[in-house]
């Protein structure tokens, strides 16, 4: 069946037909809708969920991570400051390798107070040991919540999708809704590894005085994360089996023989697609790599995708600040080769804030790296610049 | 009135059930641990322990060993609450039925952990939520919490707490839980019948359980039962219970002098008589406060 509907609604459709079991949930702008239809839809018996009124972001994350513990699937939703909120608890629910799904609605953080689109609120939990995701429409957002089930169950490890504010989660789409059957086929009823079972006393987490035991979870953790590009990927194929459609962990556009290469992540990648058909058509050599799948940083990819091309010009909508854009950051450590056959990287900002970016703007933004040989300051503030 | 006899009575038979091996990692004499292995002869094998960040982190076991007989899940600190509450759904959703039991300390109750608590209050999930009050934040080395009692020595109160404690079952019972008891080692049956009265009903119900610590309260590791008992004797720790928000004094106090009880504890040794006579004071005051809204039970002291 297809709909026209909202990222955020498109966001509730995926996890009712994952057939979440508890969701603990928060309200925050720009992802207050997502909660309200899931509340709505466990109200009317549509899902059959618990859905827990939780008093803060924190409180959510931590009765998912209560909830996963049993076995059962577990969603919440929130965005920026209620991200920040859960920190800690986020790397608790990736050190206790629970596989819970939340949608991050980006939105900038203050201050100064802002509802708009950002990802620094999610790039900047690059370092929690969560997989994160993100969509450049609503067909894309209901799709990853179901793929996002399946990698995280089977490396029981946590999955973020993410979608811009406003961008993606206002504004409303035609998107298909699969067949209930054909998604219990794609993902069926979680199987949990260890089982909490008062029979077989366990204890779940807990401490460790032991340096080498702490360091070889770590090392587990993040083997987990690198087995999620190859199940990343199974997912991707088993979901363009059931349903015909597909996205892969990064897709380039218009690569051959591009000069220039733009490097974007969200929303930015439909607009980017505009600038670069209309600077092809132009004459101007310029490709796009989308980046889907964060984390794990698919580089191997990355890299084979990026083999030869001259300059990479990244949009950030994001910033470590004192550092610089946060892909740009990704990339450039991705891309260093000690042989110095590294390629010009312009660090781009644009749309911190929500500023919207344009194909006028993506196609300045091209020009002038392209008349450029090398970058002369890094990032770049475009959008103060012009 | 009726006058109460002098000693808690083991009327109420305590199973020799085991859920707490030996071998644990708690102090000689730690109240804490004695609180948790009662509770679990209380609640029985279907039960839950959520921990949070406490001296019991440590003593329910290093990875990968376990004190417990029953499954833990460990949690961050201030999320007690919130953990028990998402685990309770889940065993719903599964259609289990196994106690979900909350342990957590004074720090992760009265302070750290109080906005989740609140919350689950509130929704009145279903959840047994223990705070073992120690009275300071016991494992990071004795600082002081919004527990510590009026003029006791903390390494963060080094002239005394200059601040009467937070007042946790007052607080929890005007959330309107079902049922809120304060209970201590000292008293082993009422104890263990307030568990088991709190095991038999739905919804959040709140057990205050005052834990000596011989490390930061600064006293020998054989005196925590006693000082346990005198807390009672003295009303420095009242022993009662709300039902629906009807109070119920389960044991009379013998009007054992306050002093005695602080006497034995390192963390007083530098009030004066006349700071002494203030907090007994205080002491007096709040327990009228706590008879006029009372009515008297026999059932710890029979
Ligand atoms: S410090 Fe106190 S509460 Fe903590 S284990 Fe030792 S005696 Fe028990």
């Amino acid at each position: 069946m297809e709909k026209v509907m909202t990222g955020n609604s498109a966001v509730a459709y995926g996890v009712k037909l994952a057939r979440a079991q508890v969701i603990p949930a928060y309200p925050i702008t720009p992802q207050t809708t997502i909660v309200e239809h899931l509340a709505q839809m466990c109200a009317t018996g549509e899902l059959r969920a618990r859905f827990i009124n939780v008093e803060s972001e924190y409180s959510a994350m931590a009765a998912c991570i209560g909830a996963a513990v049993a076995g059962v699937r577990t969603f919440t939703a929130t965005s920026s400051h209620g991200l920040a909120f859960m920190h800690e608890l986020l790397h608790w629910a990736s050190g206790a390798r629970l596989p819970i799904v939340m949608a991050n609605v980006n939105r900038a953080l203050a201050v100064p107070w802002s509802l708009l689109a950002e990802h620094t609120d999610s790039l900047s939990q690059r370092d929690t040991g969560w997989l994160q995701i993100y969509c450049e429409d609503n067909q894309e957002v209901l799709d990853s919540i179901l793929q996002a089930y399946y990698i995280a169950e089977r490396v029981r490890l946590p999955c973020m999708v993410n979608l811009e504010g406003f961008y993606l989660s206002y504004i409303s789409e035609p998107v298909h809704i699969p067949e209930q059957e054909q998604v219990d086929a794609f993902l069926p009823a979680h199987c949990p590894a260890y089982e909490l079972d008062p029979d077989r006393p366990a204890a779940f987490f807990g401490a460790t005085f032991e340096p080498t035991m702490l360091y070889r979870f770590r090392r587990d953790t993040h083997q987990g994360l690198e087995k999620a590009l190859r199940v990343a990927r199974e997912a991707d194929e088993d979901f363009h089996r059931a349903f015909g459609r597909r996205y892969g962990l990064l897709e380039g556009y218009r690569l051959v023989d591009a000069q220039l290469v733009l490097v974007a992540t969200g929303t930015s990648v439909s607009t980017a697609r505009t600038a670069v058909d209309r600077l092809r058509d132009r004459g101007a050599k310029v490709g796009l790599l989308k980046l889907r799948l964060f984390r794990p940083l698919p580089a191997d990819d990355i890299r084979s995708a990026l083999r030869g091309v001259p300059k990479v010009a990244i949009l950030d909508r994001s910033i470590s600040l004192g550092a610089g854009g946060i892909l740009c950051q990704e990339l450039k450590s991705v891309l260093y080769r000690a042989d110095g056959q590294c390629p010009a990287v312009f660090g781009l900002l644009a749309g911190l804030g929500g500023i919207d970016v344009t194909p006028d703007l993506i196609c300045e933004i091209a020009e002038r790296a392209l008349r450029s040989e090398y970058p002369t300051e890094e990032p770049i503030w475009i959008e103060v610049n012009r | 009135m009726r006058t109460m006899p002098a000693f808690d009575r083991d009327d109420f038979s305590i199973p020799r059930d085991e859920y707490l091996y030996s071998g644990h990692s708690g102090c000689p004499g730690c109240g804490a641990t004695l609180t948790m292995r009662h509770v679990l002869k209380a609640m029985g094998p279907r039960t839950v322990v959520v921990v949070c960040a406490s001296c019991w982190t440590g003593i329910a076991g290093y990875f990968p060993t376990s004190s417990l007989k029953v499954p833990s899940v460990h949690c961050a600190f201030a999320s007690a609450a919130a953990t028990a509450s998402g685990l309770k759904a889940a065993l719903e959703m599964r259609g289990d039925d196994i106690s979900v039991l909350a342990w957590a300390g004074d720090g992760g109750t009265l302070d750290i952990g109080l906005q989740g608590l609140s919350a689950a209050a509130e929704r009145n999930d279903d959840i047994l939520y223990i705070c073992y009050d120690n009275e300071a934040y016991m494992n990071t080395g004795i600082q002081r919490s919004s527990a510590t009692p009026l003029g006791a020595w903390t390494t963060t109160t080094p002239l005394g707490q200059d601040r009467p404690n937070k007042n946790i079952m007052d607080i929890m019972v005007a959330h309107g839980v079902p049922y809120a008891a304060t209970v201590t080692i000292g008293f082993p049956s009422d104890l263990m019948r307030k568990v088991s009265k709190a095991k038999g009903i739905r919804g959040t119900r709140f057990i205050h359980a005052l834990s000596p610590c011989p490390t930061g309260w600064r006293f020998a590791p054989h005196l925590t039962v006693k000082i346990a008992r005198l807390a009672v004797e003295s009303k420095a720790f009242p022993l009662y219970e709300v039902e629906q928000g009807e109070y119920i004094i389960t044991h009379m106090p013998r009007d054992r002098s306050l002093k005695e009880y602080l006497e034995l504890q390192g963390r007083f040794k530098d009030l004066t008589d006349d700071e002494v006579q203030g907090i007994q004071d205080n002491l007096e005051r709040a327990w009228q406060r706590l008879m006029a809204k009372s009515r008297i039970a026999t059932y710890a002291t029979p």
